[in-house]
This record gives structure tokens, C-alpha cells and sequence, in this order.
């Protein structure tokens, strides 16, 4: 680990302290504590079921910095080594989760070649709608301008019960589209809609304002639910 | 509010980061479009939808290799 990379570890132990509860519960979650506790006395059955749950989900945020799936991997095992070395200052006041995936940014940040530009200033060039203009009338319209064109109005989603058939591929084809989406949207997304996030902790992991992850999430939710509509308009 | 408009602010609807007197207009314009409330369904269920998304298994040969680093910390 560089030291940089070790200052930073130290920074956000101590910085531990601000409370943020985890909003959505995952499966085999327990007390933190008792958990970082055996971490302590060499548990490999803890580690082994923290890595299980939470490798996955750090692999397709970190393989949005960097560019292979090969570094991605190098990245989330670092900051497992990191979590092991700063054990012993984590005082479970945040999330392990949280812990987890502020230093993995961090670290996938210091490894990614990609070429920096300036987040906001891209996010704001960028003007276009979500849907496609074609679906109003235009502003030159006598009536209702800016309003949905007849036989363009939306449909109602079917109900896809847990389990369903519909609602399985439904689950695919969303997660085919989020694979596709550009990487910040595909980030912001991630993070909020399927980990649960809150959007402040997203603004500080990313070091985003909130009007950006705003137009991030906006945009991913959109094209996902564009693709729903195609992929439901051709099934029924 | 104009429908074209409207489909812009659902994220900032669904997190509450509208001001109070754009949410109202929105609110009203929903009232009465169909179109719109249809679309604010979709969203709902694309979120829904994108909620159930999991990530796949570990690569066995990954996991292990995580698991290695424990032991050699240990």
C-alpha cells in the first residue's frame, strides 16, 4: 500500500464517526462490531462471508474506474488488505460497507488510466431529454404543446410477481442496459438503486455534487425504463 | 407543466428534491394526464425492477485468492 493510500485508509477510520445507518439490510447482517471483533482474533468464516457479500457489488463499481476486469479484481483485493490492516482503529460507526467502498474508490481512483476530466463540466454539456421528442407534440402545436402525442402516450407496467417469469427477464434485460450505460450513470445507479445508497453518502464517494448524481440517476433510470418499454411493447 | 417537462423532474419527485411550488404543479399536471401517471408507474417499476438486480457469483479462483490474503494477515 502507498502511503498516500495509507494516509487515507487512517483518514477515514478516524473518520468513522458521522453514524450513517445502513438503509437497506442485507442478508447475514449482524452487529458490525461483534463482527470487526472477530475479524480481531482471526475468524476466516467471518472474513470469507463479509468477501462473499460485499466483493460482487465493490467489483462492478471499481470496474467503472479502471479498465479491465483484471485490475478491478486487484482493487477490491487491496482494499480488503487495507480493511485488515486498519482493523484494529475501525470503531463501526460507519458501515463496514461504507468503510468498504470509500476507500475502494479511493484506491481504484489512484489506479484508473482512464483520462480525468472535469465531472460536473461534462455533466452539465450535456442538454438532451430522456425521452424521445418524437413522443410530444411540438411547441408549435395548437393544442397542448409539450404534451404526449396520441398512440405515444405510456402504458402501465404489468405487475411481475416475485419469482415471475416476466418479471425475471424484466430483471435481465435492466441489468443488460445498466451494463451498457455510461460509466457514471452506471455508477450513481448502482449505488443507489440497487445498494442502497443515500444520495449524500453518493455525493461524498464520489465526490459529486448533488445536482449532478441528480442528472446521473435521472439519465440511468431513464434509459432502463426505455428499454423496459421496447422490451414489453414486443412480448405483449 | 408540460409533459415533456414533467418527465424530466421524476427522480427529483421520487427523492423529494423539488421545491415545494414545482412539486405542486407537478402534482396537478398528474391529476389530470394519464400519460403522465402512466409514466411515473414506469418509473416506479423501473426502479423496482433495477432493485432486484444481483450481482453474480464470485469467481471460485477469486474468492480464493481473497481468502489468502486473510491468512497471510493472519
Amino acid at each position: 500500500m502507498s502511503n498516500s493510500t495509507r494516509r487515507f485508509v487512517i483518514y477515514c477510520l478516524a473518520r468513522c464517526v458521522t453514524g450513517i445507518k445502513d438503509p437497506i439490510s442485507m442478508p447475514g447482517t449482524v452487529d458490525e462490531l461483534a463482527l470487526v471483533a472477530a475479524l480481531h482474533t482471526g475468524d476466516e468464516a467471518v472474513f470469507a462471508e463479509l468477501v462473499e457479500q460485499h466483493s460482487p457489488s465493490m467489483l462492478r463499481v471499481a470496474r467503472g474506474y479502471v479498465p479491465s476486469h483484471e485490475i478491478a479484481e486487484e482493487v477490491v483485493q487491496e482494499t480488503w488488505i487495507a480493511l485488515l490492516k486498519g482493523i484494529s482503529k475501525f470503531e463501526g460507526r460507519s458501515t463496514i460497507r461504507t468503510w468498504l467502498f470509500t476507500v475502494m474508490i479511493n484506491i481504484a481512483k489512484a489506479r484508473g488510466i482512464r483520462e480525468r476530466r472535469d465531472a460536473d463540466a461534462e455533466i452539465a454539456a450535456y442538454t438532451g431529454g430522456t425521452v424521445d421528442p418524437a413522443r410530444f407534440r411540438p411547441p408549435d402545436s395548437a393544442k397542448w404543446p409539450g404534451h404526449w402525442k396520441e398512440h405515444a402516450e405510456p402504458s402501465p407496467f404489468p405487475d411481475t410477481p416475485e419469482g415471475s417469469v416476466l418479471g425475471n427477464e424484466l430483471v435481465a434485460v435492466a441489468r443488460r442496459e445498466l451494463d451498457k450505460l455510461p460509466e457514471r450513470q452506471r455508477i450513481v445507479v448502482t449505488l443507489r438503486d440497487i445498494l442502497g445508497f443515500e444520495s449524500g453518502e453518493v455525493c461524498e464517494l464520489l465526490q459529486i455534487s448533488v445536482a449532478n448524481q441528480r442528472v446521473l440517476l435521472h439519465r440511468g433510470r431513464a434509459a432502463v425504463r426505455q428499454v423496459l418499454e421496447d422490451y414489453l411493447a414486443d412480448v405483449s | 407543466m408540460d409533459c415533456n417537462e414533467l418527465v424530466e423532474l421524476v427522480t427529483a419527485y421520487l427523492d423529494e428534491w423539488l421545491d415545494p411550488e414545482t412539486r405542486a404543479r407537478l402534482d396537478l399536471h398528474l391529476l389530470e394526464c394519464d400519460g403522465c401517471q402512466n409514466y411515473l408507474q414506469q418509473f416506479r417499476a423501473t426502479l423496482s425492477t433495477v432493485g432486484k438486480i444481483r450481482d453474480e457469483q464470485l469467481d471460485p479462483l477469486y474468492r480464493a485468492r481473497l481468502l489468502d490474503t486473510f491468512r497471510d494477515w493472519r
